[in-house]
């Protein structure tokens, strides 16, 4: 492709989005190798699907506003929540940050010109694609999508008409997608760091998506092998998990959840990546505890993978099961503690400006707290006994996975659109457009909190008059929340249709590699691989006047 | 916020109470220095920042009191989950049944209803198995909740510490109707319990008909 690099305009390098390579016009992007472009091909995707899941559970909230049947029937509400899960899980969440910012930024982020197998990355996408594709095909079939709920328990899952098959088989697609990222990220950044950049040296953002990775690569095949059990048991009839042929379906339970309880991992570490690379930006000044953050990223990942039986407290575990999942998910809030202090820690003395992307992340910060301390509520067996499968556990990974991972995410998006777009958004709007997520997030989400502890089961299409007031006021969040997505969503699209071009290298200040290069960044990102001598966020300006009163590294 | 009937309701509301508490104690102490921290080094009033990279003393403090208060949460839940195991030996045994989407509690002498009656201050052990597909059994007022497997029993205990009905419901999706899978635990006093026990033991069939007569009393 080096030959193309020669049609320079006016001895300016192409951007990748101008960038003409072996092909051209939409086979320059269908085919192409460049991680740039694959993060845009997963931004487009993943955006897609967001916005599906969103009207899923706008519609789902809708129903919910009064008891008994209000826009569809029982039948349709349970294929809603479980599409709206299936789809936020495996088609949003999981991918999210990594494949859309990872791909983005990961190598501009250590000073690589690409990542290390750039074709086994396109093939992720396809790989992403084709799931997708696959889920959507289940919910068209005769047969109707599916109504098990995203955990697919069986043997509910077996019983049911539904295309429960082919949206198994979806997520195990999308596994393999989910896979090669990972293990393309690992080594990228074992092989590609720029000379230099040692592991302490890289942004903490490398940190999380590198601690996420090897999640992804240990923990991912498991729910291939689980899916794989299953085709088995309902092909030849081997009785694994379903109780009708012999088979345990606490066992089934067991293996979902030890992949899915470290994806909830691989969903919120890179959104804590996000956070950390943000706050010191807009405080301008260094991070508090760069080597805590970083090492607390790596405990997550270990820890996170041995708690998985906290899902099953009452599915009648072995008593030593109880106590150490019990334990084991107590020791996990520690290292997410130690995450959120440093970054509270990293406001003091600082040089706030609070533009969007700082708004959400301050928002992360106070939403994943709730989250977080809600979680160690239910690491507490007894109580876990009481809210288990109510909405406060509804309300407990909303504030996790919406609040941390998808504030992560849009504050990402605020952040980074303009390096990768070279296009600025309104930022008024963007902070209205905050403000209405924000609030009607709060208004959705905490009523779910109070209806959870009163006892409020979850997946229930209809309820008992007392829960009314909690579920109304949760729907009418709901489209405060959405209203402020779409204005968010369209706030961004009228700045892509723009014409007026945003070329500041760094409008916000940052000192790691992204913002040192062009806006948008050339095709292969740096004209000559730079050379790191500084860990980043070093902010040098604030040390040379207020040397006296300054810690001493 | 704290209604229980059981004899668990104290202790898992106090254990809740106790969690709830120190976590709004450090949401509130984690946001008011967000807020504080935001306003007073606003860029306008503060133009240059100053750096600090860390503090040895203070990570250790938010690793160690942290780690102390989950680990005394943990001891706390430990200790109410225990007792929800290991049910007294004199209790009341009664077989339940779960189906989508309906209860049904068999008792000793064979009185099968689908209400389930249980009389005040003493304990029930319930034996829990499913005829279909994974349920679970839920009680709010008294705290407890057991999944139901078919082929598998699981035993869930209590004892009732307040006259009145309570919803049963199901917890764990079981298909079109799970959010109607809805009975009630009646509790009645020991004695009417004893009455209602013996009469028509042998016929199953108007059992709805004798709880009515017990709720009149």
């Amino acid at each position: 492709m080096s030959e193309t690099i020669a049609v320079n305009s006016n001895g300016k390098h192409p951007n990748y989005i101008e960038y003409q390579g072996k092909h051209k016009g939409l086979a320059g992007w269908l085919l192409t190798t460049d991680h740039k472009r694959i993060g845009i091909l997963y931004l487009i995707a993943i955006t897609a699907f967001f916005l599906t899941g969103v009207t899923f559970g706008f519609l789902m909230r809708l129903e919910l506003i009064s008891p008994g049947r209000t826009i569809m029937d029982a039948q349709t509400y349970n294929s809603f929540f479980t599409l709206h899960g299936v789809i936020m899980i495996f088609l949003f969440v999981v991918p999210g940050i990594p494949s859309i910012f990872g791909n983005f930024f990961l190598p501009i982020l250590i000073g690589a010109k690409d990542v290390f197998f750039p074709k086994l990355n396109l093939l992720s996408w396809y790989l992403y694609i084709f799931g997708g594709i696959l889920a959507i095909i289940s919910i068209l079939l005769p047969g109707g999508p599916a109504d098990t709920g995203w955990t697919f328990y069986i043997p509910y899952s077996v019983r049911t008409g539904t295309n429960v098959d082919l949206a198994l088989f979806a997520a195990f697609v999308l596994g393999f997608s989910s896979i090669l990222t990972g293990l393309n990220f690992i080594t990228t950044v074992h092989r590609l760091r720029a000379p230099g950049m040692t592991w302490f040296k890289m942004p903490l953002s490398i940190w999380a998506f590198y601690s996420t990775a090897w999640v992804q690569v240990l923990a991912t095949p498991i729910i291939g092998i689980t899916v794989f059990m299953v085709a088995i048991e309902r092909i030849f009839k081997v009785g694994l998990f379903d109780p009708a042929l012999g088979g345990d379906p606490v066992l089934y339970q067991h293996l979902f959840w030890i992949y899915s309880h470290p994806a909830v991992y691989i969903m919120i570490l890179p959104a804590m990546g996000i956070i950390s690379e943000i706050i010191p930006v807009f405080a301008r000044r260094t991070i508090f505890g760069y080597k805590f953050i970083a090492m607390s990223s790596i405990a997550i990942a270990l820890f996170g993978s041995l708690v998985w039986g906290h899902h099953m407290f009452t599915a009648g575990m072995a008593d030593a099961s109880q106590f150490v999942f019990s334990l084991l998910t107590m020791v996990v809030a520690i290292p997410s503690a130690i995450k959120v202090f440093n970054w509270t820690a990293t406001l003091y003395k600082g040089s706030i400006l609070l533009e969007t992307p700082m708004l959400f992340a301050l928002a992360f910060i106070f939403l994943f707290t709730i989250g977080g301390l809600t979680g160690v509520m239910q690491g507490v067996l007894s109580v876990d006994i009481m809210v288990q499968d109510t909405s406060f556990i509804v309300a407990h990974f909303h504030y996790v996975m919406f609040g941390g991972t998808g504030f992560g995410l849009m504050a990402a998006m605020h952040y980074w659109f303009p390096k990768m777009f070279g296009k600025m958004y309104n930022k008024k709007v963007s902070k209205i457009a905050f403000w209405l997520i924000f609030i009607g997030f709060n208004i959705t989400y905490f009523p779910m909190f109070i209806m959870g502890w009163l006892g409020m089961p979850r997946r229930y299409y209809d309820y008992l008059p007392e829960f009314h007031i909690y579920h109304l006021i949760s729907t009418i969040g709901s489209w405060i929340l959405v209203s402020g997505i779409l204005l968010m969503v369209g706030n961004l699209i009228k700045a892509l249709l723009s014409d007026k071009k945003f070329s500041e290298k760094n409008p916000w200040g940052g000192e790691t590699l992204e913002w040192t290069i062009d806006t948008p960044p050339i095709h292969e990102n740096f004209l000559e691989i730079p050379t790191v001598h500084a860990a980043p966020y070093e902010y040098k300006q604030n040390e040379t006047t207020v040397l006296t009163n300054q810690e001493v590294k | 916020m704290f209604n229980g009937a059981s004899n668990f309701s104290q202790g898992v509301d106090s254990v809740f109470l106790f969690t709830l508490v120190v976590s709004v104690f450090f949401l509130v102490l984690i946001t008011g220095l967000m807020i504080y921290f935001v306003i007073k080094y606003n860029r306008k009033r503060n133009s240059k920042a100053t750096n600090v990279h860390g503090n040895i003393g203070l990570e250790i403090t938010w690793t160690v009191i942290p780690t102390i208060l989950v680990l005394i949460m943990f001891y706390f839940g430990w200790i109410g989950y225990e007792e929800m195991v290991n049910p007294p030996g004199d209790a009341l045994k009664v077989n339940v049944t779960a189906q989508m989407w309906k209860w049904t509690f068999k008792y000793a002498n064979g009185k099968t209803t689908d209400s389930l009656y249980v009389p005040l201050n003493r304990p029930v052990v319930l034996t829990l198995h499913s005829i279909d597909v994974t349920h679970a059994f839920y009680v709010p007022k008294f705290r407890i909740k057991k999944d139901v497997y078919s082929n598998q029993t699981r035993t869930v205990w209590f004892k009732a510490e307040e006259l009145g009905n309570f919803d049963i419901a199901c917890a764990e999706y079981c298909g079109l109707n799970h959010s109607k899978m809805y009975s009630k635990v009646k509790v009645i006093p020991d004695k009417d319990f004893i009455l209602w026990y013996n009469q028509s033991a042998d016929s199953s069939m108007d059992t709805v008909n004798s709880s009515k007569d017990i709720e009149d009393k």
